[in-house]
């Protein structure tokens, strides 16, 4: 399954970040084979909607789920829309996340 | 002549000092236009009472998305400076609260895919107080765009007489657009470092406005004497300082004007309308 996750650093060892919209990186995982990729958040330089952009860049890299700390109302709604499942993590690395993902551990909103 | 009542902080004065100015106006036969501009909470009307006839609403064009004709292209998402409307693999979504209602996304759509629509944001009205001819805006509840129905307000704005804008509080977009266009930028302010802190901001817009300013301080016998020192040192004049007063608190918290409560106040405006006047006149 292909995941993103919300990041501090372009790779698996940054830290997790629990913010969505305004992390400073995105990962996308595919949990099955393990490849991974980086790329930096554009929202970081928006003023107002960096949840909704951040969800559209979810849908456009055609993931089944995103793992963040929280996710706004505009975010959530996006990613609803997108039909985008959603978990909650709380720290760690990015890693560490996906190992919590893939064992069933992160809470689903 | 126009002018702007502005502030950097909020609750400084700048409605007492509007609505004074103006009654001091037409106390003396002189035509005069108080328009609100602080559309997230419009208050000169507390004081004044108007009669308001006219009423008109404020609608932004928000783009609505024919699903048939789109293509999921994107185009319409990067144009957009709001994130407003988000391409996802299988919908546009649209976001009306967060649009500006700029048209970039129905004028680049190469499917022809966009039309607007209105969407009620807030309204204006106008009418008179006595003599004092009165407009003022209202944003709706919940909104956050004040900048067009400000917008809508200065079209009601008049030639024929003085016109005092009140203007929203702060240093950003609802208030530049309230006071750019006006011949004078005058700042209420309070003795005190948040009062010479937004003080500060609000005078760098209105000189970057290239427009002429001025001060009024207000409960200008209490606090500290930065906001003199400052106004000193940038050759900004300081027109009029209002004191501290139990009885013109008392009477603002019952809706009654400051120069209902002490009339003997009244030459007072005048003069600063006149000290306003006399720059303007040394600078043209």
């Amino acid at each position: 399954m292909k995941i993103l996750i919300s990041s501090s650093g372009p790779t698996l060892d940054a830290a997790f970040n629990p913010r969505f919209g305004r992390a400073d990186f995105f990962i996308t995982v595919d949990t099955a084979g393990g490849e991974w990729s980086a790329q930096e958040n554009p929202g970081l330089k928006s003023g107002h909607g960096a949840g909704i952009q951040a969800a559209q860049i979810a849908s456009q890299a055609g993931v089944e789920a995103v793992i963040s700390g929280h996710f706004g109302p505009k975010a959530h709604d996006t990613l609803e829309a997108a039909q985008i499942r959603m978990f909650e993590a709380h720290g760690g690395s990015v890693a560490d996340v996906v190992e919590q993902f893939k064992s069933g551990a992160l809470h689903e909103v | 002549m126009k002018i702007a009542i502005a502030s950097g902080k909020g609750g400084t004065g700048k409605t007492t000092v509007s609505i004074n100015l103006a009654l001091a106006l037409a106390a003396a036969k002189l035509p005069v236009q108080v328009v609100d501009c602080d559309v997230e909470e419009p208050n000169a009307a507390l004081f004044l009472h108007p009669e308001l006839k006219e009423r008109a609403g404020v609608d932004l064009l928000i783009p609505q998305v024919d699903a048939e004709a789109c293509d999921l292209c994107g185009v319409c998402s990067e144009v957009c400076q709001s994130n407003a409307i988000v391409t996802l693999a299988k919908r546009v979504l649209v976001f009306p609260e967060l649009c500006h209602g700029c048209g970039s996304c129905t004028a680049n759509c190469p499917h022809g895919a966009i039309s607007e629509v209105p969407r009620r944001i807030g309204e204006v009205e106008r009418g008179n107080a006595g003599a004092i001819h009165f407009a003022q805006g209202r944003l709706n509840v919940g909104e956050a765009l004040a900048v067009p129905v400000v917008r809508r307000l200065r079209e009601w704005l008049r030639d024929d007489c003085t016109v005092l804008i009140d203007a929203p509080p702060g240093a950003s977009c609802p208030m530049v657009e309230a006071i750019r266009g006006a011949d004078f930028v005058l700042l209420v302010t309070e003795p005190t470092p948040f009062g010479l802190h937004d003080l500060k901001g609000a005078a760098e817009v209105a000189r970057e406005l290239g427009m002429p300013l001025g001060v009024v301080i207000n409960r200008a016998d209490i606090g500290d004497a930065g906001v003199e020192q400052w106004c000193a040192r940038e050759e900004i004049p300081v027109l009029l300082r209002i004191p501290f007063d139990r009885r013109i608190a008392e009477a603002y918290s019952e809706g009654i004007p400051l120069l209902t409560a002490r009339p003997e106040l009244a030459p007072v405006f005048l003069d600063l309308q006149r000290a306003i006047g006399a720059i303007l006149e040394a600078q043209a």
